[in-house]
């Protein structure tokens, strides 16, 4: 990047073929994904998934054993970290503690010789309204004020593409709500492109356009957070994303509209549109907000899936709803969040209760369904642990013929 | 305090406790005992020595009580030159041993941190020296550096050295000597500063588009000063005082001679203990100042 000017507008990043080895694993086995510039991105999912690693390759702090980086349309890939027009908010702030935070807020503008530094990093201190701190030691501030010292060294440079490594994971919940508008806020005041890594699901559905959810060193889905949510394609989303009751079976009939699931002999429909297999063993799920709970057995309706009768295990009450844990026979446990229309649960613990869904709530699945599981998915919702049991079990059939 | 420079750990320490325990004085007392009957003592008789007079009539070597200043000004006009080739040896020696250990350290604490067998084994190679007499070391770079050795023909015979040089006895053998014999004192707090050094750090420069070298110079050199500190110490104190290297019997020859041969010459030889406790207590309090002012300009209090 040219020293004594800034970048003009966030850049897009493309990430073509991405692969990363570390010696004795596989840290990201092959992703491409493109952002388009101004947006706020978030990359979503469990501890050890690659995220991380794909935020570093990004940086330019570890290199990719195969595949190119690009920003704006330039490969950076054979660029070192100090020449890429990206700026980091490190999961550990890594404030210099040797610095004052004037400092630390100047020491990137200093670096590429822009004219002005300590006028601009007061400017960002202000931002983040921390200026009348700017004379302290990072040591000396409180973990919140750190966190947003080291988003005001981020974005003083104006970078095409501002990364954030799980900044807010370190903050308690209140201050992390509140962080999480600010950093919205400051992102639609600045127009920068941001890549966020988090593995908190509510904190990238509250700031991102687009998330993409990743697991096992792969991207499982990728969309706006409403669509990843009403319609998860594979297992794992539907149960990272929020919770999800998952039911699998054989398809007894379709039509051009809908499909229908015969799940351990009740019948249940699902839109076409909305179910990403139409023929064989399906998984089919539905969240548990969009369930209702009934005290009697409910009339059968073309536009509602009905289930039950079962019983009630357990009961939590968490202010704005109550969640009941129903175990239906042969199907398994499934999961109910009721809003409280009432003053108290509409079901005690033993009660006998039925289930029902409006057809139009439930999604099929893209994942091949675990064969022999029985009707209800099983627990272990690693999509890639199903593909293996999947594939386990195809070799000892074929052994045994 | 310029010896809260030694200190290795960076974590804050806990505030002293506010109860005053007559167990602690008493554990304190055989400490306090010992400075006052080996330190303090010796100190006060050095003091006063260095103000004694000749004895009248008496023989060589027998002083009296006296305010004899003029000892003082008698020293730094004989032997100023001395006092000034210590510090800059000591200097020159302190400079050099910075520049080899850096690295060095910076291998064994940062470089090898993967290998942990490896950075075991070169610090055990940086202690081995130790385990023989310096005295012994030194004296076998006498031989290493005699006219007749491999070392000085090899220079002779592609003329970086004269054909009628030596290198014994010579300023440049002293101060290699010097740096030689304590480059492990500059290694080891210089290691332990750099083995905790945090690369999120310099991750985190180099992403604020710091060059590698920039990045060396704000923040791996600053986050190392502690070290810096402690090692120029330990390495400037001893040597502006070391008599071994400079000595006649070692690398040393009649032009390079240090304050602490002078001293030595003084206090075994000339029999003049005045002179000699004089010149002691200027060497102690021009290092002293010398420190003092050194540990207030490099700032490293934040960092300790």
């Amino acid at each position: 990047m040219a020293s004594g000017t800034f970048a003009d507008a966030g850049a897009d990043l493309e990430l073509v073929g991405i692969q990363k080895r570390f010696p004795g694993f596989t840290a990201i086995e092959h992703l491409d994904l493109s952002i388009p510039a101004g947006s706020f991105f978030a990359l979503l999912g469990p501890s050890g998934c690659g995220k991380t690693t794909t935020l570093r390759l990004v940086a330019g702090l570890e290199e990719p054993t195969a595949g190119s980086i690009l920003i704006g349309g330039t490969d950076v890939t054979q660029q070192k970290a100090f020449q890429r027009p990206v700026n980091t908010v490190f999961q550990s702030y890594a404030l210099f503690p040797h610095m004052t935070v004037l400092e630390n807020v100047a020491f990137g503008l200093r670096r590429r010789k822009i004219a002005d530094p300590v006028g601009k990093a007061h400017e960002a201190l202000r931002l983040v309204e921390l200026d009348h701190l700017a004379a302290r030691k990072p040591q000396q501030l409180s973990g919140g004020q750190q966190q947003r010292v080291a988003l005001a060294r981020a974005i003083v440079n104006k970078p095409a593409l501002l990364l954030l490594d799980e900044p807010l994971g370190a903050l308690d919940l209140k201050l992390r709500r509140q962080m999480q508008l600010e950093l919205k806020t400051i992102q639609e005041e600045v127009g920068l492109t941001f890549l966020h890594v988090t593995h908190d699901q509510e904190e990238a559905m509250t700031m991102a356009d687009t998330i993409a959810v990743m697991n096992k060193g792969r991207i499982e889905q990728m969309g706006a957070p409403e669509v990843l949510y009403e319609l998860p394609k594979t297992a794992f989303v539907a149960n990272f994303l929020g919770q999800s009751n998952l039911f699998t079976g054989p398809v007894i009939g379709s039509t051009s509209t809908s499909i229908t699931v015969d799940v351990a002999g009740h019948r249940v429909v699902v839109p076409a549109d909305r179910a990403h297999r139409h023929a064989g063993e399906v998984t089919i799920g539905v969240r548990p907000e969009k369930m209702w709970l009934h005290r009697k057995a409910p009339a059968e309706a073309a536009d509602r899936n009905i289930m039950g009768p079962g019983r009630v295990i357990d009961v939590s009450f968490s202010g704005v709803s109550t969640q009941y844990l129903v175990a239906v026979p042969y199907i398994g446990t499934l999961i109910v969040f009721a809003q409280n229309m009432a003053f108290g649960p509409v079901a005690d613990v033993g009660d006998e209760v039925w289930l029902d869904w409006h057809v139009e709530h439930g999604f099929g699945l893209e994942d091949e369904p675990i064969p022999g599981a029985g009707p209800r998915f099983a627990a272990d919702t690693d999509t890639r642990s199903i593909a293996a049991q999947r594939r386990e079990s195809l070799v000892t059939e074929l052994e045994e013929a | 305090m310029a010896f809260a420079a030694f200190a290795t750990t960076t974590a804050q320490a806990d505030p002293a406790p506010r109860r005053r325990s007559p167990v602690a004085l008493l554990l304190l007392l055989p400490g306090i005992l010992y400075l006052v009957l080996f330190f303090l003592t010796p100190l006060v008789s050095l003091l006063i020595t260095s103000f004694q007079a000749p004895a009248e009539f008496g023989d060589i070597g027998q002083y009296t009580y006296a305010f004899n200043w003029q000892n003082y000004v008698d020293v730094v006009t004989d032997y100023w030159p001395h006092i000034v080739r210590s510090f800059a040896f000591a200097l020159a020696a302190t400079v050099l041993a910075l520049l080899f250990s850096y690295p060095l350290a910076y291998f064994i604490g940062v470089t090898a941190r993967r290998w942990p067998l490896l950075q075991s084994l070169m610090l055990v190679l940086v202690i081995a020296p130790f385990f023989i007499s310096f005295l012994l070391r030194t004296l076998a770079w006498k031989q290493l550096l005699s006219d007749e050795s491999f070392v000085v023909t090899s220079l002779k015979a592609v003329s970086l050295l004269a054909p009628d040089a030596h290198l014994t006895g010579t300023p440049i053998a002293v101060i290699f000597g010097l740096t030689y014999n304590f480059i492990p004192f500059m290694t080891l707090p210089l290691y332990t500063t750099l083995e905790r050094l945090d690369l999120r750090y310099l991750e985190a420069a180099s992403d604020l588009y710091a060059h590698p070298f920039d990045v060396f110079r704000k923040v791996t050199i600053p986050l190392s000063m502690p070290g810096i500190v402690a090692g120029t110490l330990l390495t400037f104190i001893p040597a502006a005082g070391d008599y071994v290297n400079a000595s006649r019997d070692f690398l040393g020859g009649p032009d390079s001679q240090m304050i602490g041969n002078v001293i030595e010459a003084n206090f075994l030889v000339l029999l003049n203990y005045p002179a000699a406790a004089a010149l002691s207590i200027i060497l102690m309090s021009v290092i002293l100042v010398i420190v003092g002012i050194y540990v207030k300009r490099a700032g490293t209090e934040e960092l300790l």
